[in-house]
This record gives structure tokens, sequence and C-alpha cells, in this order.
């Protein structure tokens, strides 16, 4: 018997595995949580944000969420610290700190 | 009534194709299996095949091809020989691992060098472990019969593997000899239609084929595969029960020719094991308790029961048409070897290099290595136990 993506985890016996590894659904890069792999964090000034949302295309990881229109803060469970978006920003609004 | 037909190896092969009619076929020429994407072309163009004929620019490409068409749910073949499989290598495993089960025809021939495009074996064997099933036929009857059970072994719930289907480049893929071909009213329904559970062509499920691996994750699905491998045992033989009842002709692991009260035995495989059977019964004749072992499936490595079938013989020369450059034998020697051993076979075991880029192997060396054989049994191992025949020195 074969486990959905959400279910599966470094204790899964490989009796509970797919063939191959196959993956049978969609969308289950959401379950792999890229941000364990940070060493430095960004830090969202929100004080500072004219919400041009010009960081949001520039994040590789789509880490950037928008609601109605305006920016939030970041989904650090996928983040990996790239700091492209501070390079994007033009108004000083994202800075990193050390650390996750 | 079945049809007698007098046909080469890879026309043989080329017909079963024809009568199974796979979705997809990408193949690349190399000598000595050019002929079978060569005879589907003709096929296809006279309209009696429907399979997608793909011309690629290597057969790294046409593996790929392969796994791609396979994983989006197509039933799908190829066929090369020697180098032409050495550079699908890679692919090889992917195909493999993920568990793609595509029918692939070997015509088998040395790999270079010197370079020779003859008969050996060293192509397949250097893909031994590659993850795919291997089955070698002795003529042009058995590689047409092998391939029209490649599939429902391949594709089987339990296994769901790539299968190599070999036969001997030129003695037994160019050689024109009798056949009986199995009607298609009987073939097609043996064969059946591929249905696969998961396939990335399905409009109703999102799929990935491939994913990256952590360590934590690999050894698992390796694990997984291992198994299909192990289970592909029982398959092979339920497979070759129910086409005995479509061709009256009956397969197993191996075959074994005058070995039931047999002293001595030959085990090798491929299109020597004709002539090798030529020597046993010149020599049963003659009184000589003499048999011979053919080994059918090489992967998985049916082992046990080759020992059980050995259980009872004073000397074994295991022949392994390629070199294994290890200074221990060759693949076949090196495998059943150990095989014996767990089986505590207390018989003397030699392994003999033979007929490597083609050289031919005749009666008369076979009844040579016979009377050596009964000379190990009575009077002990003086010579190599890992030694050539045919060689001049």
């Amino acid at each position: 018997m074969s486990l959905k993506a959400e279910n599966i985890n470094e204790t899964t016996r490989w009796q509970d595995l797919t063939e191959g590894l196959q993956i049978h659904e969609p969308a289950t890069s959401k379950n792999f949580e890229t941000g364990e792999w940070r060493t430095n964090t960004p830090v969202f000034h929100e004080d500072l944000c004219k919400q041009c949302l010009l960081c949001v295309p520039y994040c590789p990881d789509s880490c950037i969420t928008v609601k109605n229109g305006k920016r939030g803060d970041f989904d650090l469970k996928h983040c990996k610290g790239c700091a492209i978006c501070v390079a994007a920003c033009p108004f000083n609004a994202i800075t990193m700190k050390e650390g996750k | 009534m079945a049809i007698k037909e007098r046909m080469s190896g890879n026309e043989a092969v080329a017909y079963a194709m024809k009568q199974i009619n796979p979705d997809v076929m990408p193949a690349f020429p190399i000598t000595p299996s050019t002929e079978l994407p060569q005879f589907v072309a003709n096929y296809i163009a006279n309209g009696e095949m429907d399979t997608e004929f793909i011309p690629v620019e290597s057969e790294h490409s046409s593996m790929s091809a392969a796994i791609g068409a396979e994983a989006a749910g197509a039933r799908t073949m190829t066929a090369t020989s020697s180098c032409g499989l050495a550079l699908m290598w890679e692919v090889l495993y992917v195909a493999a691992s993920n568990r793609l089960p595509i029918a692939m025809a070997v015509v088998n021939r040395a790999l270079s060098g010197p370079i020779n495009i003859n008969a050996e074996h060293s192509d397949s064997m250097g893909a031994r472990d590659s993850g795919w099933l291997q089955i070698y036929a002795e003529n042009n009857q058995e590689a047409y019969d092998n391939f029209l059970q490649a599939y429902r072994i391949a594709e089987h719930k339990n296994v769901k593997l790539p299968i190599m289907i070999c036969q001997d480049g030129f003695i037994t893929s160019h050689a024109v000899e009798n056949i009986e071909l199995i009607e298609d009213e009987l073939v097609k329904p043996f064969v059946g239609e591929y249905n696969p559970e998961h396939y990335l062509l399905n409009p109703e499920e999102k799929m990935s084929v491939g994913p990256y691996a952590v360590s934590n994750y690999c050894m698992e699905a390796k694990k997984a595969q291992a198994v299909a491998m192990e289970n592909a045992k029982e398959v092979i033989l339920d497979v070759a029960k129910e086409f005995e009842q479509i061709s009256g002709r009956k397969y197993g692991f191996f075959e074994e020719y005058r070995l039931d009260d047999a002293d001595y035995a030959i085990v090798a495989i491929g299109s020597a094991c004709g002539t090798i059977k030529d020597a046993v019964d010149e020599l049963r004749e003659q009184g000589m308790k003499v048999g011979l072992l053919k080994v059918r499936v090489f992967r998985p490595f049916p082992g046990e029961e080759m020992a059980e079938a050995l259980r009872h013989v004073k000397s074994i020369a295991i022949m392994d048409r390629c070199e294994g450059y290890n200074a221990n034998g060759g693949p076949l020697g090196a495998e059943l070897t150990a095989a014996l051993y767990r089986a505590k076979c207390n018989a003397e075991v030699i392994n003999l290099v033979y007929g490597l880029s083609g050289r031919d192997l005749r009666v008369q060396d076979a009844k040579a290595i016979y009377e050596d054989l009964a000379d190990i049994a009575a009077n002990g191992l003086k010579d190599s136990h890992y030694r050539y025949i045919g060689l001049r020195e």
C-alpha cells in the first residue's frame, strides 16, 4: 500500500512507498520544507514597503505571498534565504539577518 | 495449427514485434541488430503495424525516448547491440529504477576492442546489474517465443521492470532456420493490451516520474526494485506455462539436456548450446554420462534452482562467452560458482571462456571439455579453474 505524499516521512517503510518513488498527486513540493536549508533569513520592514510587488516575481521559491494586491510576510517554511528579494527591493524594505 | 516458416533470428523477433504491435519504437541502427528497426519500419510502411517509429540520433536517445514513451503510458520497445547497449548504460538504470516495463531486443555482439561485430555476451553481461530482466535464446525459435512472453513478464504488477530478450549476433540473428510461428488470433489475446495503473498522459491524475531522492529514501526504493526482481521468478514460470498452452513449447529458467543422470555437466548460454547438445548425444552413444544445463533466464538469476539441477554431477564446466577481466572468471562462472557453494555442492567446478568475438565452438571442442571433466572428476583439478577454449597457445 502506498501512502499520500504528506504522510510519507523518514520513518516510512519501503513497502509503503510508491514504485520508483513516483508521485501520483500534484503540488507535493509544498510538503517539502526547503526553509530548513536556510542559513540567513530575510526580514520584512512593512513601514518602508510601498507595495510595488517587485520582490514577488523575483523570488525563485514563491515565498512572498500576495493577498488582495498586497504582500505579507515571508513563507519561511520554504524560503531558502537567497536574498534576491533584498536586491530587488528599491526601498530597503527587506534586510537579511544571520541564522534561521 | 502453427505456421511453418524459415526465418533468421532477427526476422523472427521482428515478426513477434509485428504481432504485438506496441505503441512506440525509438531505435538507432547498429550491427547486428540493425535489421530489427528496418523490418519494423517496413511493416509500418506496408500498413501491417501502427507503431510510432522514432528515428533518433543515438542509443542514449533511443533509450531516453523509450523511457519517456513508457512513462507516458505507451507500450514501448527498442533494439540494440554491443556499443549501442553500452551507450544506453546510464539510462538503462533510469528505465529500471522508474519501473518502466520496456522490452528491448538485444542481439549480442562483442564490445570493443579490438573492434569486432560478432557474437559475444560482453554487451548484455556488462548491463547485468542494471536492473533489467534478461532472457537468452539458443535459436530463432526461442528468440521469437521469448519476445512474445516479454511484456507479460515485464508488465506484471508484481514486476514492472524492463526486459532484454537476447540472441547471439549473426549465429542466431542472421542464420535462417526453420521456425513455427503462432497465429495472430492466439498471440494477441496471450500478450493482451497494456493498461498501466499510473501514466503521465492520464488526464485524471497528476504524476511525477523520477524525483530526486535523498539518502533517507533511496535504499527503500532500491529494496522495492530488488524484490520486484525476485517476484519475476514466479511470473516467468507462470507466463511460460500459459505460453505452452498456445505453442506446445515448454520453457523454464533453464533447459536440462540429458542432465538427469549425468556425471559431467556443461553450463552455457545461447547458440553454443546447440553444438554442445550434439556433443552430448555423441558421447552418450559411447556410454559417457554427460549433460547440459542451458541457461535461459539470467536475470533474475536462478542460482538455487541451477544448483539443485546440478546436485548429482561430479564435475561442472561453466562456460562464459564473455571475459570478466577480473582475474577470477566470467560472470556466469562467478555467480553460479557462488550459488553452488551456498548449496554445499561438492562437484569440481571450472570456468571456461569461449567463443569471444564470434570464434566458433565446435562439437569436438565440447567433447574435449567433457573428457576433461571426466579426468578432473577422477584425478582432481590440475590445471587452472579459469581458462580459455579454442585459443591458439
